[in-house]
């Protein structure tokens, strides 16, 4: 029972979330998360169960992207007319046969060089596909009318909401035969191959092959993910297998966390919503997100759910109330100093012109200004030092049990 | 043809001394702490930024001395509070450091000095032609590339093996251990070689700036080619750097020159397609066209076949 929870937990919101949002932006960004936990979990399943670090995974969903805007074309100029449910599938199929192809030379190793082949392929992808124009579209990308393919009971997915429905159930399979992946002794030796390659050759295991079955089954759901994309938006330009789209899978599924299932999952939902709601606010968006990936690679090397299951020991015990005053007392400053970084930074992007930051107008380059700003910042940051010792001790003691 | 050839080669020539300026401090880089620097190329373009903020007050001269000292400084300090403190979680994470920086870089470089191509001149007193052949103008700036680049080519190759300094780094490459134990102070020294090689890719940022443009996208244009020539030459191997980067140079500005291509080939072969053909893509895919590609081509072809590289010793 205990093993079914999340699972009903997980398919329970994608069911109520449309009703929560039923805008049609509100549809869009939950398509677009939906899109992502796939590609994020694909990448995962490299990256952190495989050990195999890629910088071009967005080759596998641009293929499978491309090939499912050509499917929907094809509709359009007497090709194969199918139900459009079955298109991920036929991405999925496309981005499998590229793995297939790819993997059988680029797995023979993984770390430094499996990086550097995938890096490769990314880009030599990502130039060819503004050669060729007949597959890839060129400037204008390749577009497709979803809604040309026989009725679905009832639905002929020209709406949003009809595409939703579809990505929710193509996202809930693909996230549980993710999952049931890792169960299956090729996604344990994976994960044993990843840790220690001589000792599971030693057991008399093919390394390659071992790889090549993550690799393989990675790039039919990458592929999947970019069919979904191309329902989403019939439109796929080159954009969508440039090493820009490799990056921010990578960033999606550290920050979440790659250690765990669910990582990619919460990764991938929290930076489609920064896409979507943070670019709104500010324009150095972007910015941010690159600093607060890196600071996660350096402190947070689990990620976001690695910082949630650090919490479980203490919960454990009953102890975590403890941890709250510590927690605040830290809070404080840290949120003082981090805003004035950020006041810093945006009145640095806009030079002269008044910013209004967190509802406060700072009229911008005047000495003074800046001079309490970085006050602030220095004042904060040192209370905030101060109060780490206090924090700390509270954590161990939380930890080992004792009470205080 | 033949004019077109001479001034491909002269101008693959300076590409792949400027490529090797930076490929050096990558190469030197891995060799010693066994990650691969995605921020490397980043550094080159905080070096030609940095030389046009600085020029705006004191022109070109102070400018190539003052930004490079100021990028190596920046790079020691990544090295020593960002990338040391990664280290303990291994080389992947490593990687992941670096390519998060460069990330970082990129987007600063773009809210701060604007997305904008910036407008950055060569000297006034290198702002002549040289030479004139069959018509075309070889400008003096581009010699005065070469010579720096050739300066400084040979100005390491002295450090490293002329010098009691130079001779620790060699041998800090292969026995770090050893290196440590006889008491020379391991952690200093990749600052040391961090920063260097940083202030090297400004250094070559600085030159290129005026000539191949400076605007946010430099990095990523030359990020990855660098890494293909590090590759393809050998990770760790300098020789094999500075032969892979003539190469890189000299094969993309010839792939440019030359304009020859699969409708050439198909006419000699005396194959005729029809115009609408499904794969008419491929036959009528030309030399420039395929510039860009080939060095990716290389790398994975390089990576199938002979993952150690040209000149490497170890497989990363």
């Amino acid at each position: 029972m205990r093993h079914l929870l999340p699972w009903g937990i997980f398919a329970l919101s994608l069911l109520l979330l449309p009703w929560l949002f039923p805008s049609v932006l509100g549809i869009s960004i939950l398509n677009e998360m939906a899109i992502a936990i796939v590609f994020a979990l694909s990448y995962n399943m490299l990256l952190g169960q495989g050990g195999m670090l890629s910088f071009g995974h967005a080759v596998y969903f641009g293929l499978g992207g491309f090939l499912a805007a050509h499917a929907m074309l094809g509709m359009e100029q007497d090709g194969p007319v199918f139900s459009v449910t079955l298109i991920p599938l036929v991405a999925g199929i496309g981005g499998l046969l590229a793995a297939l192809l790819i993997g059988s030379f680029s797995t023979r190793r993984a770390g430094t060089s499996f990086a550097m082949i995938s890096l490769g392929l990314g880009e030599l992808l990502a130039a060819l596909s503004l050669i060729l124009v007949g597959f890839f579209g060129g400037e204008a990308g390749i577009s497709g009318d979803r809604s040309l393919g026989p009725d679905f009971f009832g639905f002929d997915f020209a709406q949003d909401r009809q595409v939703y429905a579809l990505a929710a159930v193509w996202t809930f399979a693909s996230t549980l035969l993710m999952y049931l992946f890792t169960l299956t002794p090729a996604g344990r030796m994976a994960n044993a191959v990843r840790d220690n390659p001589e000792r599971a050759a030693f057991l008399g295991y093919r390394v390659q092959r071992v790889r090549l079955l993550s690799f393989v089954v990675s790039g039919f759901f990458a592929g999947a993910a970019g069919g979904l994309f191309a329902l989403h938006n019939e439109i796929l330009s080159a954009q969508s297998l440039s090493t820009a789209n490799s990056g921010n899978v990578l960033l999606m599924a550290y920050i979440g966390g790659i250690g765990f299932f669910i990582g990619p999952i919460i990764g991938a939902v929290l930076l489609t919503l920064i896409n979507s709601v943070l670019s709104h606010y500010t324009d150095l968006w972007l910015l941010y997100l690159g600093i607060s990936f890196v600071l996660t690679v350096m402190f947070l090397p689990q990620g976001l759910t690695g910082l949630l299951m650090m919490h479980v020991a203490p919960w454990r015990r009953g102890l975590l109330h403890t941890l709250l005053r510590p927690y605040l007392r830290t809070a404080v400053p840290a949120l003082l100093c981090v805003s004035g970084l950020l006041a810093l930074l945006e009145t640095l992007h806009h030079q002269g012109e008044a910013v209004i930051f967190l509802g406060i107008s700072l009229p911008g380059g005047q000495a003074s200004n800046w001079l309490a700003i970085v006050l602030i910042i220095t004042l904060a940051a040192l209370d905030w030092h101060r109060s780490l010792p206090a924090l700390r001790a509270a954590w161990q003691r939380a930890t080992r049990g004792e009470t205080p | 043809m033949i004019d077109a050839l001479i001034f491909a080669t002269l101008n693959g020539l300076l590409t792949g001394l400027l490529l090797f300026l930076l490929a050096s401090g990558l190469t030197l880089i891995f060799s010693m702490m066994g990650v691969l620097n995605f921020a490397h190329a980043s550094f080159h373009m905080l070096g030609a930024y940095c030389a046009w903020s600085i020029g705006q007050f004191t022109g070109f001269w102070p400018a190539l001395l003052l930004a490079p000292l100021l990028v190596g400084g920046l790079g020691a300090l990544v090295e020593r509070y960002g990338l040391r403190h990664v280290h303990r979680a291994g080389h992947v994470a490593e990687l992941v450091f670096t390519f998060g920086l460069a990330f970082v870089i990129e987007q600063a470089v773009q809210s701060f000095w604007g997305p904008d191509t910036k407008n950055y001149q060569p000297p006034a007193l290198l702002d002549f032609p040289l030479f004139t052949l069959f018509g075309q103008d070889f400008p003096a700036y581009k010699a005065f590339m070469l010579l720096i680049s050739l300066g400084i080519f040979i100005g390491l190759y002295a450090v490293l093996t002329r010098t009691r300094t130079g001779l620790i780094i060699q041998a800090a490459t292969t026995h770090p251990q050893t290196v440590a134990s006889l008491g020379h102070n391991l952690p200093l020294l990749h600052t040391l070689v961090f920063g260097a090689g940083s202030a090297l890719a400004a250094l070559a940022g600085v030159l290129a700036g005026p000539v191949l443009g400076t605007f946010p996208g430099m990095a990523a244009t030359l990020g990855s080619i660098v890494f293909v020539i590090v590759v393809i030459g050998g990770l760790g191997s300098l020789t094999g750097a500075l032969l892979a980067s003539l190469l890189i140079g000299l094969l993309q500005s010839w792939a440019i020159a030359v304009d020859l291509g699969m409708p050439d080939l198909l006419h000699w072969l005396g194959v005729e397609f029809p115009v609408d053909h499904p794969l008419r893509d491929i036959w009528r895919l030309n030399l420039p066209q395929l510039a860009p590609v080939l060095p990716y081509l290389l790398l994975v072809l390089m990576l199938i076949f002979r993952p150690s590289g040209l000149f490497g010793r170890r497989e990363g």
